[in-house]
């Protein structure tokens, strides 16, 4: 019964992130773009959609709101790129850094001045109408939660298939590999770099979005460690799965954020205090690195 | 058709490496027109090629392509009218995209590129008559990663994306000079056979005097930022590697290589 329900926390953990991490996978894989904004556009989606729902929103129109600020904040990242010639990690590191602020703004305004936006007990879509078709237990084991977060994962993961084969989504994929062929093809990179960046960041934002509705609280501090959180699956998936061809890499990304969400209740089982978590992600993304380093040396393919 | 009127270019000014390279240079092709342009290092070629597709801004002048005015105009808009093969094989196609989407790709140039789907099923035959071409078996291989193919096919591919739309100029800067002796004489042969059937007015920079000399309409030779050898017609088609050859020693002397 025990590792059932380690189980299940490793599976509902890793369904909360996995959206985030195709985030990732879009701006730093796709787009060859680190991103470090995705630290401050997670919670900044939290809190749109918690200070929504607190408003008296509908929560499934709350995370069209967190998706659409989530996309806003990472066009301003692609901006400072694109037109002020700014380093891609220096942009994520403001805008990230102007999000502390603006997060901490908006979560005072929505609460009447707390730094912590609960919402025990509102309407949320885990809890909503439509949750109510979703059975609840099985088992004795509570899997609505579950189940809900899984049909959520997929329909983005296909949602994210379905436009990259679109001529957006291949022209995503160009640029991110040869700036010059796209263009040659009479496109300005600039703008396709910017869309993608909209894209990581607005599903940063809904992943935000979404745990925070399943935790019924968010808070401004709730986005440190995303970045490498995000890297490290997208690593792990592409590096562990890489070689399959009929898989697609979004699915790769999933099943890498649900070993490494693994990984980290692992440790938490056998008794590592919490205050080790950050530690243990970064050490986890190390030693992720270090494998898909060894793994790729025949095939010549760059590392982080 | 091509057009570049006073360009002036000078890199590093007000330093002591400041080095003018075009001073009031001019150029004009005509439609159809296919043009060698040969010259030592540093004598401009690429340069020009640059100034010409954008990639590099004149300090004074004027590009025009077909009686428009374009030198104010983007790379990317430019590219519009414009194809461009590369010496480096890897930037005329998308490594971690199949042959088919790169085509696929090249098909849309010049439309938006929205949510439709990129690959029409319909298309995919004709883009093999495209590649079947280039006698590489390359029809065989659609849904091959450009990244796995060879120079050479990485090459011919990159001519055949580069014309899938109607251009007005094509540009090949050095494109056979990263390749092996073998690779380099099919690019070239089949680069040949695209301008000639398409009527194609093209600019070809090499480095390789007898291509130069055996294909193309006229041949330029650069110095120091001027065309210093023009050959057209019959001049063009009476000249030989052995006379380029001196008149490239001779400026080397001139200049003191």
């Amino acid at each position: 019964m025990e590792i059932i329900s380690i189980i299940k926390i490793i599976l509902e953990e890793g369904a909360k992130y996995a959206i985030l991490a195709m985030g990732v996978y879009l701006t730093y894989s796709i787009l060859d773009f680190p991103d470090l904004s995705v630290d401050g556009t997670m919670p900044l989606g939290a809190i749109v959609s918690t200070v929504l729902i607190l408003q008296g929103f509908n929560p499934w129109l709350s995370l069209i709101a967190a998706f659409v600020c989530g996309c806003a904040a990472g066009c301003i990242t692609g901006l400072l790129h694109v037109k002020l010639h700014i380093r891609p990690l220096l942009c994520g590191i403001l805008v990230f850094t102007g999000l502390l602020s603006l997060n901490l703004v908006l979560v005072k305004l929505g609460t009447g001045g707390q730094s912590i936006a609960s919402i025990f007990g509102e309407k949320t879509i885990f809890t909503g109408d439509l949750a109510q078709l979703v059975p609840e237990s099985a088992g004795g084991l509570m899997i609505r939660k579950l189940l809900m977060l899984v049909v959520l994962v997929i329909i983005v993961k296909l949602l994210i298939d379905a436009y990259l084969q679109t001529k957006s989504g291949m022209l995503l994929r160009a640029t991110g590999a040869n700036e010059q062929f796209v263009t040659t093809l009479a496109q300005n990179p600039g703008v396709s770099k910017i869309l993608g960046l909209a894209l990581g960041n607005g599903l940063a934002a809904l992943s935000g979005a979404i745990i925070a509705q399943a935790n019924e609280t968010a808070n401004t501090t709730m986005g440190t460690g995303m970045v490498v959180f995000g890297l490290s699956s997208v690593i792990i998936g592409l590096t562990l799965f890489g070689k399959i061809k009929f898989m697609k890499a979004t699915t790769m990304v999933i099943f890498g954020t649900i070993i490494y969400k693994a990984c980290l209740q692992i440790a938490v089982s056998l008794g590592l205090p919490s205050d080790y978590n950050k530690l243990l992600m970064v050490v986890l993304f190390i030693i992720a690195l270090l494998v898909s380093g060894a793994l790729n040396r025949k095939g010549g393919k760059k590392n982080a | 058709m091509l057009r570049l009127e006073k360009i002036c270019k000078t890199f590093n000014a007000g330093t002591v490496d400041e080095n003018v390279l075009f001073d009031n240079f001019d150029l004009t092709v005509d439609k159809g027109e296919f043009v060698s342009v040969i010259g030592s290092n540093g004598s401009g070629k690429t340069t020009m090629l640059n100034i010409i597709c954008g990639s590099l801004e004149p300090d004074s002048g004027k590009i025009i392509v077909g009686g428009s005015d374009i030198t104010k105009l983007s790379e990317h808009r430019r590219a519009r009218k414009m194809g461009r093969v590369f010496q480096e094989t890897k930037l005329g196609t998308c490594a971690n995209l199949t042959i088919l989407e790169n085509m696929a790709l090249a098909d849309n140039k010049n439309k938006r590129y929205g949510l439709g789907s990129c690959i029409n099923k319909k298309r995919i035959d004709y883009y093999r008559s495209l590649v079947e071409e280039c006698g590489m078996g390359l029809e065989n291989r659609m849904d091959t990663l450009v990244g796995s193919l060879s120079g050479g096919q990485r090459q011919a591919l990159a001519l055949v994306v580069a014309n899938m739309t109607n251009l007005e100029i094509l540009i090949l800067d050095e494109h056979t000079a990263a390749l092996d002796p073998k690779a380099a004489e099919v690019v070239m042969k089949l680069t040949d056979k695209f301008v000639t059937k398409r009527q194609l007015t093209t600019l070809m920079v090499t480095h390789n005097l007898r291509f130069a000399v055996e294909y193309g309409t006229r041949l330029i030779m650069m110095h120091e930022g001027k065309c210093i050898v023009d050959l057209k017609g019959e001049e063009k088609k009476n000249c030989n590697v052995d006379d380029l050859l001196r008149r490239f020693n001779e400026i080397s002397i001139e200049s003191g290589n």
